[in-house]
């Protein structure tokens, strides 16, 4: 299973792609392909997206689903998904009501 | 300090408008991230795992209280309240928005600082001594040909597109403090028999994938010729460095397939074509650098050293070190508290040491590339106001030197390029041998970690060196013994297979345990008992039976 990342033009903010194509901060809305088919077209979809400036450094992620939750397969895309696993007070495991997915 | 002429205001103000132009033509979309990440690697700005970061040039490691305060200003206002102090003399910014990055530049601009050059295939912030224009045993003070080089090099037209990154380095005293024998080019500054004033010039040191030890070119090159040689080392390495791959583009590597003898008679060769041109610096014009580097006037301040409080004892003991003139210091603020992230500092804690040097300093800090600061001026009768009020913002640790004293690049909690995280390695190692009394037994010991092979935390060079890599999707640590970057430069040996996160700092205390078993008596450091004793009683206590099976 993959999911789709980048990171928005703007700020830099790592992003994953939702089902409608927008992008989302939170690792739990990124949407899932389960099949080659849906990659391809998720691929595209995140190309679009950064043919239109909007996000930049795209990326397919390697991903497992445990207790129904998105948790990378790599230590890299988990904390880019949290944030620094030393300082729990910045990224977005510091947001409220976000759950860590390290 | 070096105060910006009218040129140089020019220079960055109108660099800062064509990035803010960049910036908005990126976000506008009329410029694609392709045709802009060049752009934007030239002025510091990288994209890193959670956001953009900033790179911002601290020439030869150099601050004065304004600018340091302004660095908190950034900090507070664009960032997230705290800066990293890095092993090449800079300051990074983790967290700012592109859109916001001009604004800064601006305000850096204001305080006569930039971002310039801390990225690319170009020559980077040149670096020195951080003690340099105090310390004792100096010869010179090797800042003012640091910033003849910085001015030289400054969007030089033939060489903002080398093969790869290049690093000089300058240290004006025999103790190299500088790390000299780990850059493209090391510079030594000392005086002939004549007394006159020069350099030994070192090329091809550096560390990365293929660590190297710098090759001495020149034991004596005469101070008005050091932009001439330069030009003529920077030349060969422009014409023959590869340009085919990017692992084999570092000076080094050409060093290394040329050889010493053949290389450097193209640099000579060169150079006789070169010596007598516009490059070579009139006694005037080194003069009128100098100048900008004057030492502060020193009034005698006689001085008895309190020493009823036993943490004072210990910070003058491993924190201060020895000035040229006897009634002054320099003081080494620790931003390697137990247990802390090494190199960070916060926007409040930036402001309280400008605040400390602007009152007892002498308006002068500088970072080390050991990601400490400095206080290089310090009246020995301040030192106990002085120990007080960084004790008042956790930054009295008694460490430099010690084995909590630990340089670490950011690691994959940040960086992009990184394998395995060197912060929390680093956070763990330090709680572990955090007793002052069992740091003070073991004595010097410098341990270095890096997340990945570009070696940013110089583990290569560290008494232990640590590198992070990823295997099976597992973060593991390589050990390193017996590197060091100073004067007698050494490449540390790996002893074995890699440790696991969870047994990493169990290893460690492995390493360390065995010197104090080996050691022949205090005065026989980690590093002189390595010398003596090789790999052979570290890979027994790490691997027992295994050891001796390979």
């Amino acid at each position: 299973m993959k999911i789709v990342t980048a990171n928005r033009l703007i700020d830099g903010e790592a992003v994953w792609l939702a089902a409608d194509h927008g992008w989302v901060e939170t690792i739990d809305g990124a949407e899932i392909a389960r099949d080659v088919a849906t990659e391809e077209k998720l691929e595209r979809a995140g190309k679009a997206a950064i043919c239109k400036n909007e996000v930049v450094d795209l990326a397919l992620v390697d991903i497992d689903l445990v207790e129904g939750r998105i948790v990378p397969k790599r230590l890299r895309e988990r904390i880019r998904a949290a944030g620094p696993t030393n300082r729990l007070d910045l990224g977005k495991q510091a947001r409220k009501g976000v759950r860590i997915a390290a | 300090m070096y105060r910006y002429d009218e040129f140089d205001h020019a220079f960055v103000k109108a660099r800062t408008a064509e990035f803010a132009d960049q910036v908005d033509r990126r976000l506008a979309g009329d410029l694609t991230e392709d045709q802009f990440k060049p752009l934007r690697l030239m002025n510091g700005v990288y994209l890193q795992l959670h956001a953009y970061m900033l790179r911002i040039a601290i020439p030869y490691g150099t601050l004065s209280s304004k600018q340091l305060r302004m660095l908190a200003h950034i900090a507070r206002t664009y960032d997230k309240g705290y800066g990293h102090f890095t092993t090449r003399q800079n300051l990074q910014f983790n967290w700012p928005a592109l859109g916001d990055i001009p604004q800064i530049l601006e305000d850096l601009a204001s305080v006569e600082m930039h971002a310039l050059q801390t990225s690319g295939n170009c020559i980077r912030n040149v670096t020195a001594d951080h003690f340099a224009g105090a310390a004792a045993d100096e010869v010179a003070d090797p800042r003012p040909y640091a910033e003849i080089l910085r001015q030289w090099s400054s969007v030089h037209p033939e060489f903002s597109f080398l093969p790869r990154k290049f690093k000089i380095a300058v240290t004006g005293a025999e103790r190299d403090r500088a790390a000299i024998q780990v850059h493209d080019i090391g510079l030594h500054l000392k005086r002939n028999e004549a007394g006159e004033l020069g350099f030994a010039v070192y090329v091809g040191g550096g560390q990365g994938r293929t660590p190297m030890v710098a090759k001495k070119v020149r034991d004596f090159l005469p101070e008005a010729d050091l932009l001439t040689y330069s030009t003529a080392i920077l030349r060969v390495y422009n014409l023959n460095g590869r340009r085919d791959n990017k692992y084999k583009a570092r000076i080094k590597i050409l060093v290394h397939e040329t050889g010493t003898e053949e290389l450097t008679r193209q640099i000579e060769a060169e150079f006789a074509e070169i010596r007598n041109g516009e490059l070579k610096l009139p006694q005037a014009d080194i003069d009128a650098i100098e100048r900008y580097f004057a030492p502060p006037e020193l009034p005698a301040r006689p001085h008895s050293d309190d020493v009823r409080d036993p943490a004072f004892v210990s910070w003058l003991a491993h924190n201060v070190n020895p000035h040229r003139s006897p009634d002054y210091a320099s003081v080494t603020i620790s931003l390697k508290g137990i247990g802390e992230v090494p190199g960070d500092a916060s926007d409040a804690q930036m402001d309280a040491i400008a605040d400390l040097a602007e009152e007892l300093a002498f308006d002068e800090i500088r970072v080390s590339h050991e990601q400490n600061l400095i206080l290089p001026h310090v009246a020995r009768a301040d030192l106990k106001t002085v120990y007080d009020r960084l004790a008042g913002i956790g930054l009295a640790t008694a460490n430099a030197g010690l084995v909590t004293d630990i340089i670490a690049c950011p690691g994959l909690d940040y960086c992009a390029l990184a394998n395995a995280r060197s912060i929390s390695v680093a956070q763990e190692i330090s709680t572990r041998f955090g007793s002052q009394s069992r740091q003070e037994e073991i004595g010097e010991l410098k341990l270095k970690i890096s997340g990945c092979i570009n070696a940013c935390g110089h583990h290569h060079v560290g008494h232990i060196g640590i590198l992070g890599v990823e295997k099976k999707g597992t973060e593991l640590y390589q050990i390193t013994l017996g590197g060091s970057g100073d004067e007698n430069t050494s490449i540390g040996e790996i002893v074995g297979r890699g440790f696991t996160a969870g047994e990493i700092t169990d290893a460690i205390e492995t390493v360390v345990d065995t010197y104090l078993a080996h050691r022949t008596d205090r005065q026989e450091t980690f590093l002189a008992a390595y010398r003596r004793l090789g790999a052979a009683p570290f890979k027994h206590a790490l691997y027992g039976a295994e050891a001796k099976a390979a």
